[in-house]
Parts: structure tokens; sequence; C-alpha cells
């Protein structure tokens, strides 16, 4: 596209390429694009199916929400797979051991079953600890040894972790001094404390009938004079959403400082080949370790954000090893390695394959004004002899569409790995340096000694 | 393999040609400044294979060593064991003077004694910068708190800026810097292996172990190399001790030699010592008669 062109002279295509371009170079353009068609696509979904103002609202909310909780514990495994190599496939037992952890630090003494009464933020925070420390019990002894050795190790850490929650014997147990906690068994932990985004528009965070704050009847207020009537609970469930998206991109920054500093550098020098970063002086256990507690105290969080407040009840069997291999489909679809597309991947998956599954029977149905579909397979096949298809077409899509989502999966899975194996972002050179290594230096010259030195062009190699 | 020929005082069957060289020098003289590396009744099996079968020698300061040997001598298996990526069955390393036999990797290279390999380890998905980046020692940025807290960054990237001129030096001498973005896996067998000298050197070793280094790099710069080999032993006291199969290097620039076969030190000494000397040659080209 020649500079001087006006807009009027550009062509479609020469302004997708430069959309194109942005996208490139930004990664926050990237993201905010891509939830931006996201958030039209879930709108239309919610346009279609007739939902009012409060219903749309609410399922922007829930795009936000699953969008974040997904992106912040795929952000996570991206650290622990993508960048040092270690192949965690416990990561819903370390979620659950985050939010049950916070559960019984926080439930009240005389509930049922009973916690400790304490504050959330200690309660987030000891989750979080909590799935560091089991973190550490798995790695120690299983990262010594090969890689498969650790997948093995926590995918059975995470069905133990499973298991014993969901055992009546730790229902509720006292610990010696008389302290009395809980798991809940199979009935899991209902008495989490209110969902602390509440004390924003609420005086009592757990009664909605207690009256609003300030910024609640000022928010309410405008919801409710500018576009009509919405029930609270979706601004709580918007808020909530958003505050997420605020924990993941701080968790970003954290990981991206990290991934771009000589620590990041000796994990990917890790996931590598192991024996030479070790014969480069790096204590490569000593990273790994570190590594594994981190991702695992950031699988700890994201349990107690997802779990702890999104219901406001917990059960063994939110974490079933299936949950796991979700978060490696995000991985995998953003491309190991990067943090921007350990995101995306996260916003692809909650959005096209979690959610969206979720709604298109709906549509379908609507669309297609699909009548009364049948609850079992025999009343579904049966009209076809009349050539009637309509049945079963609605019992497919009724019945099992959100159960056919690892088929979808399973097929995009395949087609990436045939077509697209680095994933959306897995092909970019992410440079592990706190510095651009590409500065400092004049092709074919010497080292430059002030990099701000006029006339100096940056760069040691041709450009792409 | 046998090690009934052990019959030596340091447990080989070693021809010792020059009364002067390091490994005679240390081994009978108490007085004598320890050598910086010094291998003793080494031996290491794989199962019902003795690969190293009681090998002994030392490696003088600031030489550089050749060590040669037909394939499957246990020179490559010998590094191994000196650098902790195999724990030796039995015998020592002593490294200035220390045990360091069965020590992990990390820690021996960290106390000074780095290698390369036979064929080259390059970290294939990272650039050639990123290589030559994680090299040095003990940076700041390798403490998890360091990298990602804003009070240490600052000295982090302070830390980076100056291994970075340092890292594109190094790159420009060994004239691969046109390549320092690409991945290291897309470099030549050649590239490949100065990358990893390049990188050992990035470390600021005292010892360095090269393994076939000049394999597939041309002889240009080959000699450019040994012109900076010499140059690191004269300036910074650095001590090589390098297996090549080209005998021409390590007759023209190596002394001692140490020829291994079947496991064992078969002769050590100046280069036209170990050139004549028959056993070696044995060794090499068979029995004749």
């Amino acid at each position: 596209m020649s500079p001087d062109s006006s807009p009027a002279d550009r062509l479609p295509t020469d302004r997708l390429d430069g959309l194109r371009d942005l996208l490139e170079r930004s990664d926050a353009a990237l993201v905010i694009t891509a939830m931006a068609a996201f958030y039209l696509l879930f709108l239309g979904i919610g346009a279609i199916l007739n939902y009012d103002l409060a219903g749309l609202i609410s399922i922007l909310g829930q795009v936000t929400f699953f969008t974040a909780v997904y992106a912040l514990v795929v952000l996570a495994l991206n650290l622990q797979w993508g960048y040092a190599g270690l192949f965690n496939i416990g990561i819903a037992g370390f979620m659950a051991v985050g939010v049950y952890s916070m559960a019984m630090l926080t439930a009240p003494p005389t509930g049922s079953p009973p916690g400790l009464g304490l504050p959330i933020s200690v309660g987030i925070v000891g989750g979080m600890l909590a799935a560091a420390l089991i973190g550490l019990v798995t790695a120690l002894p299983a990262l010594r040894l090969r890689a498969d050795y650790l997948a093995i190790v926590t995918v059975a850490i995470s069905e133990i972790i499973r298991l014993t929650y969901n055992s009546p014997a730790f229902s509720t147990f006292t610990l010696p001094g008389g302290i009395a906690l809980g798991t809940g068994g199979a009935s899991g932990i209902g008495n989490f404390p209110s969902n602390p985004v509440r004390a924003i528009y609420y005086v009592d965070p757990s009664s909605a009938a207690s009256g609003t704050t300030p910024v609640g009847t000022a928010v309410f207020g405008f919801f409710e004079t500018i576009l009509g009537v919405v029930r609270s609970a979706v601004i709580v469930d918007l808020t909530y959403g958003f505050v997420l998206a605020v924990v993941v991109f701080l968790v970003y920054t954290l990981l991206a400082q990290e991934d771009n500093s000589p620590f990041g550098r000796v994990l990917k020098a890790i996931r590598e080949d192991e024996v030479v970063a070790k014969s480069l002086g790096k204590d490569t256990n000593r990273f790994k370790i570190k590594t594994f507690m981190l991702g695992c105290a950031l699988m700890g969080l994201a349990g107690v954000l997802w779990q702890g407040f999104g219901t406001g009840a917990v059960y063994p069997q939110a974490f079933r090893p299936e949950l796991t291999f979700y978060i490696f489909i995000a991985v995998i679809i953003g491309g190991a390695g990067s943090n921007t597309g350990s995101v995306l991947g996260g916003a692809v998956f909650a959005n096209l394959l979690f959610l969206l599954p979720q709604y298109l029977p709906n549509i379908i149905e609507q669309t297609f004004a699909i009548q009364a579909a049948p609850n079992n397979f025999i009343a579904a096949v049966g009209p076809i002899a009349a050539g009637e298809v309509a049945p079963l077409l609605g019992y497919v899509l009724n019945q099992r569409l959100p159960a056919l989502r690892f088929v979808f999966v399973g097929i995009l899975l395949i087609y990436l790995m045939q077509n697209r194996p680095e994933g959306l972002l897995g092909h970019r050179t992410e440079t592990a340096a706190a510095v651009d290594l590409s500065e400092g230096h004049t092709p074919g010259g010497a080292v430059r000694s002030d990099p701000t030195a006029p006339d100096d062009e940056p760069g040691g190699v041709d450009d792409e | 393999m046998s090690s009934d020929s052990a019959g030596t005082a340091d447990g080989s069957d070693t021809d010792r040609i020059d009364a002067d060289t390091p490994a005679d020098t240390a081994g009978s003289d108490e007085t004598a400044a320890e050598p910086p590396l010094r291998v003793e009744n080494l031996r290491k099996e794989f199962g019902g294979i003795t690969a190293v079968d009681g090998a002994s020698f030392a490696v003088a300061e600031e030489s550089l060593t050749g060590l040669i040997g037909p394939n499957g001598a246990g020179k490559s298996t010998t590094f191994n064991c000196i650098t902790g990526i195999h724990e030796p069955t039995a015998g020592a390393v002593y490294l200035n003077g220390e045990n360091i036999a069965g020590l992990a990797p990390n820690v021996v290279a960290d106390r000074g004694l780095v290698r390369t390999f036979q064929i080259a380890r390059e970290l294939a998905e990272m650039t050639v910068l990123e290589n030559l980046m994680l090299a040095p020692q003990r940076q700041q940025g390798e403490t998890l708190y360091r990298s990602v807290l804003p009070t240490f960054r600052d000295d982090v990237i302070e830390e980076e800026t100056e291994l970075r001129e340092a890292v594109w030096e190094s790159l420009e001498f060994f004239e691969i810097d046109h390549l320092a973005e690409e991945q290291a896996g897309t470099l030549s067998g050649g590239q490949r292996k100065l990358l990893e000298m390049a990188r050992a050197l990035m470390t600021d070793p005292d010892i360095l172990l090269l393994d076939e280094p000049f394999a597939g790099v041309n002889p240009s710069l080959e000699t450019k190399l040994l012109d900076r080999i010499n140059q690191l032993r004269a300036e910074e006291g650095l001590t090589f001790l390098l297996v090549e199969h080209d005998m021409d290097i390590i007759m023209e620039h190596c002394d001692p030699v140490i020829v291994m076969h079947q496991g064992q030190v078969l002769a050590e000494g100046p280069p036209e010592a170990i050139r004549n000397n028959e056993r070696v040659v044995d060794a090499y080209f068979g029995d004749q008669q």
C-alpha cells in the first residue's frame, strides 16, 4: 500500500492487511480483537434467542468469566509445560487443592462442613500455598526422573486428591486440638463466603436485600434508567468477570517478566535439553521445582477464582481428569510457549468449545423450529421409517450436543496436529531476555558502546 | 575388554613416553603442583560392557592436551564421567585436587570445568543469541524473585546489557553473528559446533573439554579457533582437553597427547613420540604382523 493513498483509495484487502499488521505487532490488539469477536458472537446468539438486556449482559458476563478462568489456568500450564517442558497432567487436582483449602480456611466454624472462619484474603493465599506445597511433594521425587514419570505421578496425585475430597471419611473430621474441619465428601462445600465483588455493590455482601452501597446505587441506577430494568445479579457477575480479567492481566505481566529474563531462559533450556543446561552450570532441579510450585500455586488460584466464587459451591466431580484435558487442548490451540497464545487459546476453548456447544442446541432448535425433541434413542430413530428426521436431529442436538464436546475437541485436535501443530502463536520467536538482544550491535562491525549514538541502525542480522 | 593388563602403580598399562609429561610428574612428585585435572583409575561399566577400564591421566595447567583413540576407545565416556553426566563405577576425578567424581554436571560446571559434546547439542528452538546468553554463570536474573520484582529488574537489565555485548563479540569472533537471531536448530553442523564452543567459553571456564570441536568447521576458521585457544591459554590461563580425530590438528597443536584404547590409556607423551609409538599404531591400524 502506498503511504500517500487516502483511506478512500484503499482496497478492502489493504485494510485487512493493515489489521493483520496491527495484530501481528500488538499482542494487546490481538487479544482485544479476539474478545470483541467473541462478545459479538455471543451477543448475536443472545439476539437469536431473544434474550432481554439482562440476558445479554449475563451472557457477556459468562464469556468474560470463562475466558478469564481458562486463560489463568492455561497461563499456569504454559509456564510449566510450554516453557519448562514439565508435563503436568494433574491440573484438576491442584485446582481442587486451591479451592478446597480456601473453602476450609474461610467456611464458618459453625457451618456444615465446618471451617476455620478466616478472612477471604487468607483463604486465597492459603489455597495457593497449599497447591504449591502439594506441587512440591509431587515434584520432589518425580523431577529427578524422566519427564514421563512426572506425568504419571501428577495424574495419580490428581485422582488421589479428588477421591480424598470425595471420601466420606473426610466429610467432617477433627484436628488435634479439637478444631473441626470438613470437605463435605461427595456433597462438597457450599458455605463459601460470599463473592467479594458483592461488597462493591451491597452493604451486606451476603444479602442483596441489605441495601446498596453508593457505588451499587449509581451503577444499578445507570443500568435501570439508561438501559431499562436489569437484574443486579448479572451486574455483579459481569463485574466479577472483569475482576478476573484484571487478575489474568496481572498474572500475564508477572509471567512475561519471568519468561523474559535469565530465569525464563533457563526454563527454555531445560525444555530443549536439560543435559546441556546442567552442563552449563544450571541447577535444573531448583529451577524445575520453583517453576512447578509457581505453576501449581496459579492453578490453585484459578481453582479458587473459578469454583470458589463462581457458583458458591464446590464438588469433587468438578475436578475430573477431563478438566486437565481441556486445559491442555487450550494450550495446544494457543501455542505452547507463548503467554499471549495461552490467553487466546483459553479464550478460544472457553468460548467456542465450552460455551458455544451449550447454546448451539437452542439456536438450531429455534432456527429450524424443531419441536419437542424425544429424550431417548428409540423414540428418536423410530420416526425415520416414516421419513421424519427431525426427532433424531432434535434428540442429538438437545440431548447429546454438549456431551459431544469431546468429539469436537478431538476433531479440532486432529486438525491442529496435522495442519498447525504449533497452535495460533507457537510459531513466534519470543526471546527469553530482559533486553532486546538484537540491539547494541552493528552488522559486520564492532559492538556499539553507546546504543543511543546517532546514525546507527540497530539489529545485528538482516530483517526477515 | 579386560583389565588384566593394569599392572602399573596407577592401575594402568600406559606408555609414559616422556618423563616430563604432566601425568608422570603428578604421579611421582608429591611436591609438584597439583594439575588442574587428574583422572585416576577411572572405570565406567554399562551392564556387561566396560567402556572405561581404569584410565589414569592428568591435564597440566594451561596445556592443550589431546585425547585420541579409535572409535569406542572410551574418550567420550571419559568426558561424561569427568563432567558428571555419568557417575563413574570406580575411580576418581580430581579438579584442582578435589575429587569431583559423581558430582552433578552443574556443580562441576560451576567449579569451572565445562565441556562441549561430540554431536553438537544446540538448544534448537532457542535463538543463537539466547544460547549464548544462557551460558554465563550465576546471573542475577536466574533467581525467580529477581526476575519479576521491579526492585531488582533494573539490575537484571543492566547485567543483561553487559552480557549482550560480550555475546555479540563472541558471535563475531566465531563468525556466526549473521545467524544471531536464527533458531539454533537451523544452523549447519559446523555452525552448531562453533555455537557450542562459543557457548562453553561464555561460561568463563578454567578448564574446557572439547569433544571433536572442529568437525565440519572450515579450515580457515579452524586455524583462527586454534589461535584463540592458544591466546586463552596464554592470557587467561585456560586449560584445554581436546578429543579430535583429525591427526594433523592433534600432532601440530596438542602437547601432550593421550591415547586411549579399549577404555584404557595406552600411551601419553609429546606428539612426535606418540606418532612413532608402535602400540598406538597397532591400536589405530591393527597389528600388521
